[in-house]
């Protein structure tokens, strides 16, 4: 961990254990001694708040699980008997279903603040990379957990995104006009010739089983962040014992406030608008012959499914898709500016807000029916969601490198000590 | 040259705004009527318990008629946030039913009788609501082809929920646009995606009478059967709240604490 070890067993059986499994040292040296940036802001608690929303949903779907029968004929009674007849069965439901919404709003607001602050950045890309990985694994398993009640929209979000690898036949196609690889593939998920019981019962083992991957990964995310320890809102390195303050008690104290806030949010709709972030029409069980008018996944998604809705073409579409999530892969080198944080770089800080701007707008437009209009301007959303799309990699592909290049940063305080203390900072 | 262009250009506007007259048999859905209040809307709004049994009394003598309530059981009508029968009451309404029998040591381990028919036996509290068709394909044949939808979550399940349901009831007095044409074996409703819906009107003017004398007009019908279903879909609405309420304010004083001790370990920090 960032620096020499500080762990001082006190008594016998601590010394003891320390020399056989050092977990005491362990625990210590990341969760309390720990020096960490003294000048870090609220949007630093978004961490700890993703820790806790994890923890959540493992343990309310675990209990879950004790009741859910993955079985396309019994999945929506199952569902509506943990609602009805379970003890506490409809909070279990209602904290674990808006908890999907929660830990993505805390991830979103988590990625946003990295990109604002330039966390990503040398020697932080690893961390950066396990954190893209990480999200990647939430969207994979929230979209199986949306499956899971198997009522109409489980069903036909099923069938659409399972859809988009049949695309790449067309790839295939290019070696050889009889290899359906991209169907092949569709088939090998859905283990059937279309979403099915064998679907529904895979996607319930893999949604049990991702969540156990996330958090290994969240492991090797929380040691990659702990070996060069946290960039800070200043973005400038750590220079010395006075920029920083042990882990325990500042930011335990700190991050537990944050939460507890968050909570306080995430409480008011699980107790009082259960039901506002999901689609009614998933309380209509699963029915194949019947497709829904308007298929929408979540709202957590509804950006990349405008993406993929606003292209033609259908393999196009696909690999805009998986390449913005991609791109996020590439940030820590695409980004040239030596200078961390968006508060000294003028010009980055005008399109990093225009970029909140794109991705709240391409929401906007995923939930709109296909044919739609944007009110007030007139134009057809579908033509808005390309221009979003087109911004959406430029800002990470042109402008990212470009303005590295072009804009002249603000001059950058000495340490986080003189920044925060002022003139405290010599007397301290 | 130019009057004869100008009669062309008539003669075209003309036919095109007879084409939009043209008879049309399926419009955009009107949004629902918000005319109308419950008392569980709201943080704090809780069932009414009497007109949950007037609604039941609806659905019983109204509704059950074509829709089934498949994951409601009668003994759901004396748990607490509902209804508010007593058990002796839920017994009395189980008893009204038939339900079909077990095998069991009185019927020899039979489900039929000598004659072939399936023996049914009397109702407990512990059996669901009986369906009215057998299967599916019983209650298209009775209904032109339509499947009249199971009634148990039908609020949550509709975009709009209890104001829905309720303009669906009410919707039906509307007169057609004079170009619309109501498809055969199908009713006119505004609020219905489309507006051709295969239930026919089912409520009227007191078509229920309530023995607590409430009005039993048609709104007001439609008003309680709605709080019913709404219950139906959310029986545990009233807990919801009530442990959110003790949740929350726990939350809120957790957050003063963890604020005014975050104040104080940083306060030399700063």
């Amino acid at each position: 961990m960032s620096g020499p070890s500080t762990y001082d067993p006190k008594s016998a059986f601590t010394r003891w254990l320390d020399t056989r499994l050092p977990i005491l040292r362990l625990a210590n040296d990341t969760m309390t001694t720990f020096p960490t940036p003294r000048n870090l802001n609220f949007w630093y608690g978004f961490g700890a708040i993703l820790t806790f929303m994890l923890g959540i949903q493992i343990v309310t779907g675990i209990v879950l699980a004790m009741h859910y029968v993955p079985n396309s004929t019994m999945a929506f009674d199952s569902v509506e008997n943990i609602m009805r007849d379970v003890n506490y069965g409809w909070l279990l439901r209602y904290m674990h279903s808006n908890g999907a919404s929660f830990f993505f709003l805390a991830v979103y607001i988590h990625i946003f603040r990295n990109l604002y602050y330039g966390s990503y950045k040398a020697p932080r890309e690893v961390l950066w990379i396990l954190g893209v990985l990480i999200y990647v694994l939430m969207i994979i398993t929230a979209f199986m957990g949306y499956v899971l009640p198997w009522g109409q929209m489980s069903f036909w979000a099923a069938t659409v995104i399972t859809n988009l690898f049949s695309s790449f036949d067309q790839l295939s196609h290019f070696v050889n006009p009889h290899w359906n690889v991209g169907t092949n593939i569709a088939y090998w998920i859905w283990g059937d010739f279309g979403v099915s019981n064998a679907t529904l019962n895979r996607f319930f083992s893999l949604h049990y089983l991702l969540p156990f991957v996330i958090a290994g990964v969240v492991g090797l995310h929380i040691w990659a962040l702990h070996v060069p320890g946290n960039n800070n809102p200043l973005g400038i390195d750590v220079k010395g014992p006075q920029d920083t303050v042990p882990f325990h008690p500042y930011y335990t104290v700190k991050d537990a406030w944050i939460l507890s806030m968050f909570v306080i949010v995430y409480a008011l709709v699980v107790f009082y608008a259960p039901d506002a972030l999901g689609n009614p029409d998933n309380y209509t069980p699963a029915n194949p012959l019947v497709t829904p008018p308007d298929i929408v996944p979540d709202w957590y998604l509804l950006p990349f499914y405008a993406m993929l809705r606003s292209i033609p073409q259908k393999l196009i579409g696909v690999l805009v898709l998986f390449g913005a999530l991609i791109t996020l892969v590439f940030v820590p080198w695409l980004d040239t500016s030596p200078v961390r944080s968006a508060r000294f770089r003028p010009l980055y800080k005008i399109f990093f807000w225009l970029f909140v701007v794109d991705a709240l707008l391409l929401g906007y437009l995923g939930s709109q029916s296909v044919d739609a209009t944007f009110p007030y301007i007139g134009l057809p959303d579908v033509w808005l969601a390309r221009f979003a799309t087109i911004y959406y990699y430029a800002f990470f592909w042109v402008l990212m490198p470009v303005l590295g290049l072009i804009e002249t940063p603000k001059a950058l305080p000495a340490t986080i000590a003189t920044a925060v203390l002022g003139n405290k900072a010599t007397a301290e | 040259m130019r009057i004869t262009l100008g009669i062309t250009l008539a003669a075209f506007l003309g036919l095109a705004s007879a084409a939009a007259a043209q008879t049309v048999s399926t419009l955009p859905a009107l949004p629902p009527r918000s005319d109308v209040t419950w008392s569980f809307i709201g943080p704090f709004g809780l069932y009414d318990k009497a007109q949950l049994q007037r609604g039941f009394q609806v659905y019983k003598e109204v509704c059950s008629a074509c829709h089934s309530l498949n994951r409601i059981a009668f003994h759901n009508l004396d748990e607490p946030g509902g209804p508010g029968f007593t058990e002796a009451q839920a017994k009395a309404i189980a008893a009204g039913y038939k339900i079909p029998d077990e095998p069991n040591s009185q019927n020899n381990g039979q489900l039929f009788d000598s004659s072939g028919n399936r023996m049914m036996r009397t109702g407990t509290i512990a059996d669901h609501f009986p369906p009215p068709f057998p299967n599916e394909e019983a209650a298209r044949a009775a209904n032109n082809g339509a499947l009249p939808p199971d009634l148990s979550v039908i609020v949550k399940a509709r975009q709009g929920g209890p104001y829905y349901v309720f303009s669906i009831l009410t919707g039906f007095k509307k007169t057609p646009p004079p170009n619309f044409k109501v498809l055969a074996n199908k009713y006119y409703n505004p609020y219905f995606d489309g507006r051709n819906i295969s239930m026919p009107p089912p409520l009227a003017d007191g078509s229920v009478t309530f023995s607590d004398g409430s009005p039993n007009d048609i709104e007001h019908e439609a008003e309680d059967i709605v709080a019913f279903l709404t219950w139906a879909s959310e029986p545990k609405m009233e807990q919801r709240k009530e442990l959110g309420f003790g949740v929350i304010i726990f939350l809120l004083v957790l957050s003063g604490l963890l604020y005014l001790s975050y104040r104080r370990i940083w306060h030399d920090k700063h």
